[in-house]
């Protein structure tokens, strides 16, 4: 079996990994990249719209071209990308991965691991969910941004939150008609001017209610919403029909935390995270000496907030293995963390500010010896 | 469905949310010439369209997530900001265009684009069609970044509720 051998080995050549790993490599350190996929960049190669956020986060910039922008500053860099591998498994003893390189099996040792994995999108069961074009609004995103490919000509979208609004607005952009989107909240999610970009273009929003049944035969046919009482059931007699060929999921994320429990990292269950996430330091370091998140494993957040934890445990890596001094790490350290602050403010924002700080000060209390798991709701 | 007014339940800003809007100009500046509209009623963190603007007429703060607030009348209605904002939610209105006529520039990012005088349906924040417009303009500057900027004329009485145009059938979609 070939064994490899890196400093710092990333899982994930996200926006969370990828920076990591500029920061690491030009700090010094040998840098090891590893996706399961056939191309890096992970979600910033699906994000057509221009991003938020400020200067410093590229605002205003398609997501997209971030991407090329951080793939350019990685290649330049000289961290070394290895695409098509698949992390199966780490040994948190010596930290040790298994991958599988096309088909292969492969043994790599780190110094220093920093998973940035990613997140999932959920799934909602209803009848005539696995009838062909029911799919994740992710999956419909990759289809028609990445591969060109429309998933349907007439689409219901369940969810309002960002992922629910951006994608029914680029299914347009992709010529596609929306017929509307449904929510089970008494409101729109997302930022509204998300929403606004949609309504402009004549998409009504059915809140309070959820999908009960989609129709077909062979596909999507028909799908029957209907209003939901305070506990989201679906109320009798309030049924609607809309006649679509697609359905998309935009029910929320949750973090890929396997390899962090496989790890033996402790977690935290944080249902505004999107469930399970792994403790971690303000250097993005887990219970797991060595081991390092960033990004959406850590709590679903976004693309800018994902590159700022992505510097932080690139800095953080490099500064434990002494390529930074405390005194430059520090610096560095400093100026991440207040940008991720400024992304972490407003009505949008505050909430996953304090379940971070939750999250935080439960490592510490773990380090105290005081830490008992448990479930953060406010 | 839609049951209550407001942003999070309509998917765009009330007439009592733009009326507080500090984006939002006087009735007066907007029948002297053109003037930016911005209608972002929720404080978000973003501020591209601070920078864009070479009048230094948009001002957010050092809190990112401070609502933009416009300064009427330095504000010249070049439109630049217009293609900068993420969340397409900046128009510039003329409401002395003339005769009887406004002029609002809109971001628009649909295929097929509109040609130079083209007759549309001109569309309500709630995309219902409300008149005809006349498209004067249609920008596509590399500064814009794949934003397309269309500038059209309508019925001054409808220059308060017009906000885009109908998507045109795409003719590389079969059966759209």
């Amino acid at each position: 079996m070939k064994t490899l051998e890196t400093e710092v080995a990333i899982v994930g050549a996200g926006s969370a990994g990828l920076s990591a790993a500029c920061q690491a490599r030009n700090a010094g350190a040998k840098v090891l990249v590893i996706d399961e996929n056939s191309r890096p960049g992970g979600q910033l190669f699906k994000q057509i719209h221009k991003f938020f956020g400020s200067h410093e986060h590229q605002a205003g910039t398609r997501g997209y071209v971030i991407g090329q922008k951080l793939l350019k500053k990685t290649q330049d860099c000289g961290a070394d990308v290895m695409l098509n591998s698949l992390v199966y498994g780490i040994q948190p003893e010596d930290l040790t991965m298994g991958i599988i390189q096309n088909g292969k099996n492969c043994q790599l040792h780190a110094k220093k691991i920093i998973i940035a994995a990613g997140a999932k999108e959920n799934y909602l069961p209803f009848p005539g969910s696995t009838l062909p074009g029911v799919m994740g609004a992710g999956a419909a995103q990759t289809m028609i941004n990445v591969n060109r490919v429309l998933p349907g000509k007439k689409i219901v979208m369940m969810g309002s939150g960002n992922v629910g609004l951006i994608v029914s607005y680029q299914l347009m952009q992709a010529g596609a008609d929306v017929l509307g989107i449904v929510e089970g909240a008494p409101k729109i999610g997302g930022y509204g001017v998300h929403a606004g970009k949609i309504r402009r273009a004549g998409v009504p929003f059915y809140l309070g209610h959820t999908i009960k049944q989609v129709y077909g035969k062979d596909c999507v046919e028909a799908v029957e919403i209907a209003k939901v009482d305070e506990k989201f059931n679906s109320i009798e007699g309030t049924e609607m029909m809309i006649e679509a060929d697609t359905v998309c999921m935009a029910v929320g994320l949750n973090p890929m935390t396997e390899l962090a429990w496989m790890a033996g990292c402790q977690f935290d269950f944080i249902p505004a995270f999107g469930g399970h996430v792994p403790l971690h330091d303000w250097n993005m370091e887990t219970t797991i000496p060595g081991v390092y998140v960033a990004g959406d494993i850590t709590g679903v957040e976004e693309a800018s907030t994902a590159m700022e934890e992505g510097n932080l445990a690139g800095v953080a890596a490099a500064e434990a293995l002494g390529y930074l001094s405390e005194q430059d790490a520090a610096e560095k350290k400093a100026a991440i963390v207040e940008r991720l602050n400024t992304l972490r403010c407003g009505p949008f924002g505050e909430g996953r500010r304090k379940f971070k700080e939750h999250q935080i000060a439960d490592m510490e209390a773990l380090k105290r010896g005081e830490f008992v798991g448990r479930c953060i709701e406010k | 469905m839609i049951e209550k007014e407001g942003i999070i339940y309509t998917g765009f800003p009330s007439k009592e949310e733009l009326m507080s809007c500090p984006g939002v100009p006087s009735e007066e500046r907007m029948k002297k010439g053109r003037v930016a509209v911005i209608e972002c009623v929720q404080q978000i963190p973003c501020n591209p369209c601070a920078s864009a603007c070479p009048m230094g007429a948009i001002t957010i703060g050092e809190n990112i997530t401070n609502l933009p607030h416009l300064n009427e009348e330095k504000c010249t209605g070049c439109g630049l900001c217009i293609a900068k904002c993420p969340g397409l939610a900046i128009t510039v209105v003329n409401k002395a265009f003339g005769e009887g006529e406004a002029s609002i520039d809109f971001p628009f990012e649909y295929l097929p684009l509109p040609k130079e005088g083209d007759f549309v349906d001109a569309v309500s924040r709630a995309g219902e069609p409300v008149c005809k417009g006349r498209i004067l303009k249609v920008k596509n500057l590399a500064a814009y970044a794949g934003t397309t900027v269309i500038s059209m004329a309508i019925p001054v009485e409808f220059a308060d509720t017009v906000r885009s145009m109908k998507r045109l059938p795409n003719p590389a979609v079969e059966g759209a």
